[in-house]
């Protein structure tokens, strides 16, 4: 049955998290959560799926009763689907608008934090340190995606 | 911008990726480490059948998650009954400190300045002299032992004050320093010197600094009035007539357990005893009730009781020599020591009551949970897991601010609970493995408000090899993503051994899954499996793709999965490394071993005595030794090559595997096969 094989799944990614062991999980940790079970929401869709788990009066924590519906449900659908990876390489070149095969630092910390569901300070520092390439200041965003998707796997 | 916004999307799936392993990573090594801590006493009493309770002390070395485990605690055993004399371990008076010694001299009282230069000279590398070492410990503990349970402090006198948490030294390295002639003596006197640290800490009479926890009946007053002789002495090692006599009163008690309501702290159902959080056995378990699942309750045999006047190790040694068929020599009966000191002699002090057992217990091993209330702590088998409520509880009837305590590793060293009213402190770095965690310690000022300072060590940089040392000169997200990854290889190492060690049971409930005896097996059906046997609670589905290597989307050939465990484990250098490195860690018993080995007294090893004593190992660790493995690291150490090993090769060969580890060099070995080199490869730890 795919149903209890979901059900399995998510219930197994929710335990990583519930500490206590008591079947609720930290919200902060739900993205965490969605996106290791291979979703790819994006923040304000992170955000809608909240305000379906949550609590009416909103707990900090969320409980697995309520994740769970709602999750094999995104499952079933098979919403937010990963991005593959020649579209986000794809995405990278609509940035690089000169065609130049890579973005300077300014221009990637221009695009990530100001454009689209900007990044933190924290995160866009951590980016920085894996994706710039420290001598030429610059992003090759090619290597980049290759490096990355390598290291996933 | 659409384009923006897909790139983030995707990176911060990249990063919650990166975080599930991460958390997974903690995950299995604590549930590793916990159940570590319970295999032991299930081992000790199924195998022994005597009613011995090991839990290691919250104090203790980690557990090592390895298959040396059960060999560590039997030599560990060992080293505490052999004497019962306090005085002759606190003996440093006689002990020469040779002229040579450019060491750092000690004389007490310790004024500050000799603590700055003694500081300093370990900076430098500088070693302490073991009679130093003593007599620093016996120092030590003549004054924590005079100092009241519940230690005041406050901080108009010292205006800051520090708080460490766990440090989880490494005692092995201390006793193997000294091995010969006083490494029996520094540890029991250190181990003498934890029973006597404060039960608990009041700074300004409003912060409150204790090891474990607390539970809802945790009372200051009564642990403030007790007397820690009581407790102390349970430690000691008892006479053959207590022995029996509590094992009597256990048996009585468990016959009259049934009725009575489980507390907060006893489990009617967990194969893990309540019993001392010290390292040495509890006769104190005995007296609490118990229910008659714990598989101790069979009637000793006579044999096993005529050697309870030995430890169990030497039984367990009998044991274990007669399963090797090994000729059984029998050691001549260690005399029973009667001390002179008068809490030595088992009988004349009155025994704690449970209520005070319990008190200590409670503070020694609870650990705080989110949920309200108050429940008995299954993990570790002994105090509670308390919530808020029972914080809040204790903060106001003692009018206290903070909670300050430690037992449990956090990752950046540190975490605030119950509603910031409880800090876990945690100072032992990297305890998992390198990069596994950060440590931290707290500073009190006048204030009373928690400066909390975190750091990594470091040192670890030197046991990695060239290529690795180029690795961590990337930038800080790479280092993260390489600790994460190296940490998490570590992990599932420590996971395929485990699972390697329960192979056959294994093999039966992947039969049980396969009815049609197709060979195959699903995931779904592996990881109920694979849970049914090892009890983890760890997300297996998770860690399939990382434990699993299958064609297939969904389905494994178990048998031949099975196998390459095996092989793996068994392979070549690994056998030879994880002999040597059991053989290692125990190193601070070297010549309690070498006797073993030696069982015609000769002082030479031969080849046939050494095949026998692997066997006898090996079938502790679960793995099959081929001889070939055995004569190629019985010839590896045999340094002159005529055929016999001698107690300076012996040890000569741990030498040189301790100095190539301590300096990460594999080229460091000149005499050593590969069996040295993998060795120093594989033990990632600092």
């Amino acid at each position: 049955l795919a149903l209890a094989e979901f059900h399995k799944k998510i219930k197994e990614a929710f335990e990583v998290f519930d500490h206590e062991s008591n079947n609720t999980v930290d919200v902060r940790e739900i993205g965490t959560i969605i996106r290791s079970l291979g979703c790819c929401p994006s923040e304000g869709e992170l955000h809608d799926l909240l305000a379906e788990v949550e609590e009416e009066e909103p707990t900090g924590y969320i409980r697995y009763e309520k994740f769970l519906p709602v999750m094999t449900k995104v499952l079933q659908e098979r919403r937010y689907r990963p991005i593959p990876e020649d579209v986000l390489l794809r995405a990278f070149e609509v940035l690089d608008s000169a065609k130049h095969g890579f973005l300077t630092k300014e221009e990637l910390v221009k695009y990530m934090t100001e454009e689209g569901e900007p990044f933190s300070q924290e995160e866009m520092e951590e980016m920085l340190s894996a994706a710039i390439d420290p001598e030429s200041n610059s992003i090759n965003y090619k290597e980049y995606i290759t490096m990355m998707v390598i290291d996933e796997n | 911008f659409k384009a923006a916004t897909l790139i983030q999307r995707w990176y911060r799936r990249y990063v919650a990726r990166l975080e599930m392993r991460r958390q997974c990573t903690w995950s299995i090594f604590q549930s590793i480490e916990y159940a570590g801590q319970q295999d032991q006493i299930k081992v000790r009493w199924n195998e022994s059948g005597l009613p011995l309770a090991l839990l290691s002390s919250p104090w203790a070395a980690k557990p090592r998650c390895s298959k040396g485990d059960f060999l560590d605690r039997m030599f560990t055993e060992e080293r505490f009954h052999q004497d019962a004399e306090m005085e002759k371990y606190s003996d440093y008076e006689s002990i020469e400190v040779p002229d040579s010694y450019t060491g750092p001299h000690l004389s007490f009282p310790l004024l500050p300045d000799h603590a700055t230069a003694l500081v300093e000279a370990f900076r430098l590398k500088q070693q302490l002299h073991a009679r130093y070492v003593l007599n620093l410990l016996h120092e030590t503990r003549k004054h924590l032992a005079q100092l009241p349970n519940i230690n005041r402090l406050s901080t108009c006198y010292s205006e800051e004050i520090t708080v460490c948490g766990d440090l989880h030294g490494q005692l092995d390295d201390l006793i193997f320093i000294f091995y010969k002639t006083h490494g029996k003596k520094i540890l029991r006197t250190l181990q003498d010197v934890f029973c006597w640290l404060p039960l608990a800490t009041l700074v300004d009479e409003k912060v409150l600094i204790l090891h474990g926890g607390v539970s809802n009946r945790t009372d200051l007053e009564l642990l403030a009035k007790l007397n820690r002789h009581k407790i102390v002495s349970t430690l000691r090692y008892k006479m053959r007539k207590e022995n029996e006599k509590q094992a009597e009163e256990k048996r009585k008690a468990n016959q009259t357990s049934s009725a009575q309501a489980p507390t907060p702290w006893f489990l009617p159902q967990s194969r893990s005893l309540p019993s001392s959080p010290f390292h040495l056995r509890s006769d104190k378990a005995h007296k609490t009730s118990r229910s008659s699942s714990i598989p101790c309750g069979a009637p000793l045999e006579r044999k096993e009781s005529s050697w309870q006047v030995q430890h169990s190790v030497g039984l367990e040694l009998e044991r274990c020599q007669q399963q090797a068929a090994f000729p059984v020599i029998l050691e001549k009966e260690e005399p029973l020591l009667l001390t002179s000191k008068a809490d030595d002699v088992a009988g004349e002090r009155p025994e704690p009551t449970r209520e005070e057992w319990k008190q200590v217990v409670d503070i020694l091993w609870s650990d705080p949970m989110t949920q309200e209330g108050c429940k008995a702590n299954t993990v570790r088998g002994g105090g509670c897991y308390f919530g808020p409520d029972v914080t809040e509880q204790l903060l106001q009837k003692y009018n206290l601010q903070l909670l300050i305590r430690s037992h449990e590793c956090k990752p950046e060293g540190y975490e605030f609970c119950h509603n910031r009213k409880v800090l876990t402190i945690f100072s032992a770095s990297n305890y998992y493995e390198v990069g596994s965690n950060r440590g931290a310690y707290v500073k009190l000022g006048p204030s009373l408000s928690p400066h909390i300072v975190q750091y990594q060590a470091n040192k670890a940089t030197h046991m990695l090899t060239m290529r690795q040392r180029q690795d961590i000169s990337m930038n800080d997200f790479r280092k993260k993503k390489l600790q994460i990854s190296r940490v998490e290889e570590s992990a599932l190492r420590a996971l395929r051994e485990k699972l390697f060690a329960h192979s056959s049971d294994l093999l039966d409930e992947f039969k049980k899954h396969d009815a049609d005896k197709t060979g195959l097996i699903t995931l779904n059906d592996w990881a109920a499996a694979v849970e049914s046997v090892l009890h983890l609670g760890l997300p297996w589905r998770m860690l399939w793709s990382q434990l699993v290597n299958t064609s297939m989307d969904n389905a494994l050939e178990y048998r031949s999965w099975l196998e390459d465990l095996a092989k793996e484990q068994l392979s070549h250098e690994n056998i030879q490394s994880s002999l040597l490195e059991t053989l290692y860690r125990n190193r601070s018993n070297l010549e309690t071993i070498f006797r073993i080995i030696d069982s015609d007294h000769s002082g030479f090893i031969s080849l046939d005595e050494f095949r026998q004593t692997w066997k006898l190992f090996s079938s502790h660790m679960n793995i099959d030794i081929t001889d070939d493995c055995i004569c190629d690291l019985a010839r590896s150490i045999d340094f002159n090559k005529d055929g016999h090993i001698d107690i300076n090769e012996f040890l000569e060969a741990f030498r040189l595997v301790e100095q190539s580890c301590s300096e990460g060099q594999a080229s460091d070995c000149p005499q050593s096969t590969n069996a040295n080199d993998s060795d120093c490869n594989s033990s990632g730890a600092p």
